[in-house]
């Protein structure tokens, strides 16, 4: 089967929020609540066991491509639509317990309901802050990637609904040569801040969610390089297993005396 | 030209430098006060908001990471005490071991909301999720230390037998065993995730949280009645290593390591490392001919050890709420090799 994946791209989306509503309804996703945060028109502030596609709006004091604003102090609106990264090496499916998380036939990151026991070591192990715990239901949920969708050869509802083609959905190298020339697009076009966030040189090793942004990624509250947990479980281990060693010399040489 | 001669472009300089400034503007009648107004952010992050989410353990998690300790380190020292023909230690031991283990089970049940839920966890075996193997190593404890009570217990009653005795043995050796990773995997298990001050400190928090149950197994053991110089002994070490790792927490300057030494956190940090370090220390030089100066040393020691599990929660909290940490330490990281 093909390899799924998402590419969202900031320069496209227009805040509508259309992805974060179809992926609510579509998937039977519980409200936020109507709760006004102040930052901008943000009202879900980040990705939660609620919230599988966030919009966020941000306000930047820098000028949009080669736009002349005429002020000394340019500012832009930018709109990217954040979503589950379904990574390559995922934080959440190395730490779940269970089995519950699993890599499906697409390569994206599923978390099975019915097994999730709601242990959150998954919560504390994403590098990207995604997966939560509903406290109601006390099991973890994140994006689906509309795995049963897929299963039917839909896409997904986020990408369905997206008026603007912000949230392509496609074949994860096509997708990422489509990133590829779309970013020396915006570049000749003045968009000299254009680039691609698809951390593939890191122990993450690429996520199936690519995305276009404007600026740096810590502005989207993206880690600049994110790691899987995991990957410190040597250094770890060898220094829980030298202080265990010192408890039982310790233990030994006080009992013997 | 502007109606009012007086409005120059100055002015309205002034008034858009007003409102940017105070979100509000005095003059002229119009007070757009709390009202959203787009600021551009001091820092780089999305409004500030947490980069991670905050651990979802309720208060059963850090009570269970230091009952076990607990029950795994008097294990190793049940079959430390066999070892030296201590038969009253073993069985002291044992106890302790198998009531910590009793407790822990529900402790972590309970985090989970329905009992059937923790079945899930022997689902599978996977040794590189820290979780997977804590949730086999308390099963196999509590079934070990079991075995070796009901084998002690048989043994005492008169039913002397060589194959019981064995038995006895191998189940005390694997408590041992076992009991050590109960104690030293739930180190791993913070400092294998994605929360900085946890990450960046993988290296201390196995020293932390042994030293922590190797003095309160200790403590335990006194208050039981075992007035020996071994436990005190150990008193004397693990509130020393207390200190030095208090010390290094203070005059390290990390900023990820801010969550230790700022805000709940920090004090919990500080209360815990006073208790189990300095003051359980002085109470047991000072009051080395004083039965009460030594169950005051082991009540502050066992009160300064909880204190702190609670103390690494609230700080993994804190730190997950700070996206400058994490993005400090991977800009840190990213100097060396590009990452994107």
């Amino acid at each position: 089967m093909a390899v799924s994946a998402f590419l969202t791209d900031a320069t496209l989306c227009i805040g509508c929020k259309a992805c974060e509503v179809a992926c609510k309804e579509w998937n039977h996703v519980p409200a936020d609540g109507f709760t006004f945060t102040g930052n901008s028109y943000d009202n879900t502030n980040a990705l939660g066991a609620s919230t599988w596609r966030h919009v966020m709006f941000l306000e930047q004091p820098s000028s949009l491509g080669a736009q002349i604003t005429g002020t000394d102090d340019p500012f832009r609106w930018q709109f990217l639509s954040d979503v589950c990264k379904h990574c390559q090496k995922a934080g959440c499916l190395e730490a779940c317990p269970t089995g519950a998380i699993i890599r499906t036939e697409l390569e994206t990151v599923y978390v099975q309901p019915d097994v999730c026991n709601g242990c959150g070591y998954c919560v504390v192990s994403c590098p990207f802050g995604v997966v939560d715990k509903n406290h109601e239901v006390g099991t973890a949920f994140k994006c689906t990637f509309c795995y049963d969708r897929q299963r039917e050869g839909l896409m997904p509802a986020c990408a369905k609904a997206c008026p603007t083609q912000s949230i392509q959905f496609g074949e994860i190298n096509d997708l990422r040569k489509r990133a590829h020339v779309r970013v020396q697009e915006l570049h000749e076009r003045g968009y000299s801040d254009a680039q691609i966030y698809d951390p593939q040189k890191t122990s993450v090793e690429g996520t199936h969610a690519m995305f276009v942004i404007l600026g740096e990624p810590e502005t989207y509250n993206f880690p600049p390089a994110p790691e899987v947990p995991t990957v410190h479980m040597k250094s770890a281990w060898t220094a829980a297993i030298i202080s265990a060693l010192a408890v039982v010399l310790v233990v030994c040489v006080s009992f013997a005396l | 030209m502007a109606a009012d001669p007086q409005i120059t472009e100055e002015r309205l300089n002034a008034i858009r430098d007003e409102a940017a400034r105070t979100g509000k503007v005095q003059h002229g009648g119009i007070v757009p006060a709390d009202s959203p107004f787009p600021k551009s952010a001091l820092e780089m992050s999305y409004h500030g908001n947490p980069v991670l989410k905050p651990p979802t353990w309720t208060w059963q998690v850090p009570l269970y990471f230091f009952v076990g300790g607990v029950a795994g380190v008097s294990a190793l020292m049940a079959l430390v005490g066999h070892v030296t023909g201590n038969s009253a230690l073993v069985r002291a031991e044992l106890l302790v071991g198998l009531v910590g283990g009793a407790i822990s089970a529900p402790l972590l049940i309970a985090d989970l909301g329905r009992p059937g839920r923790f079945l899930n966890m022997l689902r599978v075996f996977k040794p590189r999720s820290a979780m997977s193997l804590g949730a086999w190593t308390l099963s196999g404890f509590s079934a070990a230390v079991g075995l070796a009570v009901i084998c002690h217990e048989l043994l005492r009653a008169g039913y002397g037998h060589e194959f019981l005795l064995a038995v006895e043995w191998f189940a005390e050796f694997l408590a041992a065993f076992t009991g050590l990773i109960l104690a030293s995997y739930t180190s791993v298990l913070l400092g294998v995730t994605a929360i900085p001050v946890w990450s960046e400190n993988r290296r201390l928090i196995p020293a932390v949280f042994l030293t922590g149950a190797l003095g309160s197994a200790a403590a335990v053991l006194e208050f039981l009645g075992f007035l020996i110089p071994a436990t005190q002994l150990i008193g004397l070490v693990a509130s020393t290593t207390e200190i030095v790792i208090a010390i290094l927490i203070e005059v390290r300057d990390r900023y990820a390591d801010r969550p230790l030494r700022e805000g709940i956190a920090g004090w919990l940090t500080r209360a815990g490392a006073i208790l189990a370090g300095p003051v359980s220390l002085l109470l047991r030089i000072y009051g080395v001919h004083s039965t009460g100066a030594r169950y005051c040393a082991a009540l502050c020691f066992i009160a300064g050890a909880l204190i702190a599990r609670y103390a690494w929660i609230a700080a993994g909290r804190a730190s997950a709420r700070d996206p400058q940490a994490l993005f400090q330490i991977q800009r840190r990281d990213r100097n060396t090799t590009s990452a994107i």
